[in-house]
């Protein structure tokens, strides 16, 4: 297939998939911000925007982080490329690019949410305007991969569609992570505060897996179970392990599809093989901060390493 | 040449010369009669559920056309009428000897000017309307071109005034469209009148797009893999005409390209892959010369391919249509059509030319100058129905504008006789009524035949009297049938 449509339908399927960890972010933050202050200062509008994005984006356009710049960041600024206006700008155009390599049923799904969002200026909204909006936009990203898993021929479009979702996946994965590190920490337990735990279970919620965490450690929630779950727990859909189980399984279709295997498989493999040999206890002991970080950085490499082997050919 | 200002009357396609309440029975011509047997059977709330019908099929449709051109673009959509246009078999035979006459005399004409340029010797056509046309491609002087083809795809413009004659209007052999909206129609048909198509046997138009493909391949380099690869190269989403050229991709099967897809390699044209540049060899491109190669043409085009015009003069990629083609449906050569028929094929033209009045001639601007309320009078270098002045439709003043223009620079300027185009039963507000149509053929020419749907787009002049068809000034569009027995 020609690369540019790859591309698209690459960044078309990431994008919307950060407008569903957008939307998340600010979910979280709602549910913080409602706790009572009574544990000291709090900064979930600061970790709002730290997990976000960029930070110094979001300083060149508000004196204070809030609830409100917080939310107008987020949710409409048209120079926050993260905004989660612009995550469905970028996918719808993307897809329209793309119009014939992807289903009806995918293009309206993505068509449709556009020109429904255009209807919402920038205003103002109320916390549970907000809430009912978030649930929204949470909605049309599940509607479009619902309409690829049952529309799309399984293809290379199909492969690369999913592998766009997946990079994007760990990397907001691994933002949570990075942004709460801290609360993780064994020797944070002790602390073991009410606010501690609130915030452990918005981590939980903000990927959905409270219930998952019940169900695979029937036990109170302790940090670095939180952190297995969302690290190496491949049952679990958001786990770094599971979307580079993903990854490379999607990654290997394609080079059998070509009859040739390249750096992204290899890079893919590698990762994939690393977590799967890791215990939690290991990344705690050389540094839960460093591991994240040098995750983030190899997956953005990932990134770059497709991007030069089948996008810009 | 007075035969087409003298016609007296206006010819419609399903009476004749005979007008209904005129005092005479109609007398409906054969190609009609089934049609005219339904109409006169319909109830009359049919015509009105079915034009609603067809409105909503192409809304539909329309949605598509939004997907690449935004909300303004379904404002954009070609209103299409729901009675058909409908030739006799005989009639379209003579019609399709007379375009490939045509198209095979416009093929001869532009290899020999871009070649041995033997019909200037012959006084032909004048030298100084060829080196000083800007249609005219220097650059293509003395290069040989795959199979000695230059126009694969053309779509002539024809009108008829009566009975036996066609005219041909216009040649456009440079980037023909709108044959999307040839598919398009006769599918809505098809679907809102599946009585009337198992009652007449109407030749099929569905079979273009595998004729085109086989078109396209044809005239793949001589040193093609025995499977050559075909691409379309469109303008992008911007384009007005995106629409169609992703349609035609897509019933194609071959892959659609912008230029930032392309790349030229040592001569060899490749399109960007997931697996790796492919070489592509023929590439039907529907971008115009100036914008196809920046390093040849316009430099500031970011639409083309650096390297294309290198690529294919080394003769390892065949463009379809050929660069320079313009200068044979240049309004200037037109005038000069029924010579070259007779140069290069040595036949008389079975297709007649509208007569014209070459306003470089002195004796000729002092006739048009003299008669501006009752000619067109065209721009040379125009298209789509601007720059012109329709004189019996024109107001005295729009007459003396033009008229200042004319004597300020004639060379730019034809003229023809208002032609009485044929009309044709049309779907409007008050009913049904004649309405002014032209038709375009779509003559696909390979290097092994050439290959011709029957019937093309017919277009219509919506508004009662108007003369213009084009769809930027108002025009619809009809389903074509050319009856089968």
């Amino acid at each position: 297939m020609l690369s540019r449509t790859a591309d698209s339908l690459f960044w078309s399927s990431r994008y919307l998939e950060r407008a569903d960890f957008q939307a998340r972010i600010l979910e979280t933050g709602l549910r913080l911000a409602s706790l009572p202050s009574i544990n000291g200062p709090r900064n979930e509008w600061e970790s709002a925007v730290a997990a976000s994005g960029d930070m110094a984006c979001f300083h060149a356009h508000y004196d204070v982080i809030s609830e409100e710049t917080a939310r107008d960041f987020i949710l409409f600024n048209r120079d926050n490329p993260s905004s989660i206006r612009n995550c469905f700008a970028v996918a719808r155009a993307n897809a329209r690019a793309v119009r014939t390599a992807i289903t009806s049923e995918m293009w309206e799904a993505i068509n449709e949410t556009w020109l429904e969002l255009k209807t919402i200026s920038d205003r103002d909204m109320g916390r549970e305007e907000t809430l009912r909006f978030l649930e929204w936009v949470k909605r049309a990203p599940r509607a479009v991969e619902g309409a690829m898993h049952r529309s799309m021929l399984r293809n290379d479009a199909y492969w690369f569609t999913r592998i766009g979702a997946a990079i994007e996946r760990a990397d907001n994965t691994a933002r949570i992570l990075d942004v709460k590190y801290h609360l993780l920490l064994p020797a944070n337990e002790r602390i073991g505060g009410s606010l501690d735990y609130f915030q452990w279970t918005a981590i939980l919620r903000q990927v959905s897996a409270l219930t998952a965490y019940h169900w695979v450690y029937r036990e109170s929630v302790r940090p670095w179970l939180v952190a297995d779950l969302l690290i190496l727990n491949r049952q679990m859909p958001r786990s770094l392990a599971a979307c580079y189980a993903d990854l490379a399984q999607n990654l290997d279709l394609i080079a059998d599809a070509y009859g040739q295997h390249g750096p992204g498989q290899q890079q893919a493999g590698n990762t994939l093989a690393r977590l799967e040999s890791l215990r939690i206890g290991d990344i705690f002991q050389s540094g839960l901060h460093e591991f994240i970080t040098d995750f983030i950085k190899d997956n953005n490499r990932l990134g770059n390493t497709l991007a030069n082997q089948y996008l810009l050919s | 040449m007075t035969d087409v200002i003298e016609a007296p009357a206006i010819f419609d396609e399903m009476y004749g010369f005979l007008r209904r309440g005129a005092g005479n029975p109609a007398s409906v011509r054969d190609a009609y009669v089934a049609l005219d047997a339904w109409l006169g059977s319909a109830p009359p709330q049919l015509l009105e559920t079915r034009r609603s019908q067809a409105e909503i099929f192409f809304r539909r449709l329309g949605i598509t056309f939004a997907v690449y051109g935004d909300a303004q673009a379904s404002e954009r959509l070609i209103p299409f009428d729901i009675i058909p246009r409908v030739l006799q078999k005989h009639e379209w035979e003579q019609l399709e000897r007379g375009l490939r006459q045509r198209v095979r005399a416009i093929n001869a004409f532009l290899s020999d000017i871009y070649g041995r340029r033997e019909c200037l010797r012959a006084g032909v056509v004048p030298e100084e309307l060829i080196w000083r046309n800007p249609a005219y491609a220097p650059e293509m002087a003395g290069r040989a071109v795959p199979h000695d083809l230059r126009v694969q795809i053309a779509g002539i413009d024809v009108v008829r005034v009566d009975a036996d004659s066609f005219y041909v209007l216009e040649d456009n052999v440079r980037t023909p469209s709108g044959v999307s909206y040839m598919l398009e129609n006769r599918e809505a048909m098809m679907r809102l009148f599946p009585d009337l198509f198992s009652r007449n046997a109407i030749a099929p138009v569905e079979t273009y797009p595998s004729l085109l493909l086989e078109t396209l391949r044809s005239v793949a380099p001589p040193g093609a893999r025995h499977d050559p690869t075909v691409a379309l190269l469109t303008p992008g989403q911007h384009n007005s005409a995106f629409y169609e050229h992703s349609f035609l991709a897509d019933k194609l099967g071959i892959e659609l390209v912008e230029g930032s897809d392309l790349i030229v390699r040592d001569s060899v044209l490749y399109m960007r892959t997931t697996e790796g540049p492919k070489r592509v060899d023929v590439l039907y491109r529907r971008l115009d010369d100036d914008f196809i190669d920046p390093l040849v043409f316009r430099p500031d085009s970011i639409l083309g391919v650096p390297g294309l015009m290198d690529a294919y003069l080394s003769g390892n990629v065949t463009l379809t249509n050929a660069v320079g083609t313009g200068i044979a449906d240049d309004k200037a050569i037109y005038s000069y059509m029924p010579e070259i028929i007779r140069f290069f094929t040595g036949e008389e033209p079975l297709l007649k030319n509208v007569p014209t009045w070459r306003c470089r001639e002195p004796d000729a601007l002092a006739h048009v100058l003299d008669n501006l309320e009752s000619l067109v009078v065209k721009e040379v270098n125009g298209s789509g129905g601007y720059g012109m002045l329709v004189g019996p439709h024109a107001s005295a003043s729009e007459i003396e504008a033009f008229r200042r223009k004319l004597i300020h620079a004639p060379k730019g300027f034809i003229a023809q006789p208002t032609l009485a185009l044929s009309t044709c039963p049309t779907y409007v507000e008050s009913g049904v009524a004649p309405r002014h149509v032209d038709l375009r053929p779509f003559v696909l020419c390979g290097s092994d035949e050439i290959r011709i749907v029957p019937g093309g787009l017919t277009r219509v002049a919506l508004r009662e009297g108007s003369l213009v068809v084009n769809s930027s000034q108002g025009g619809g569009t009809k389903d074509t049938w050319v009856l089968e027995h």
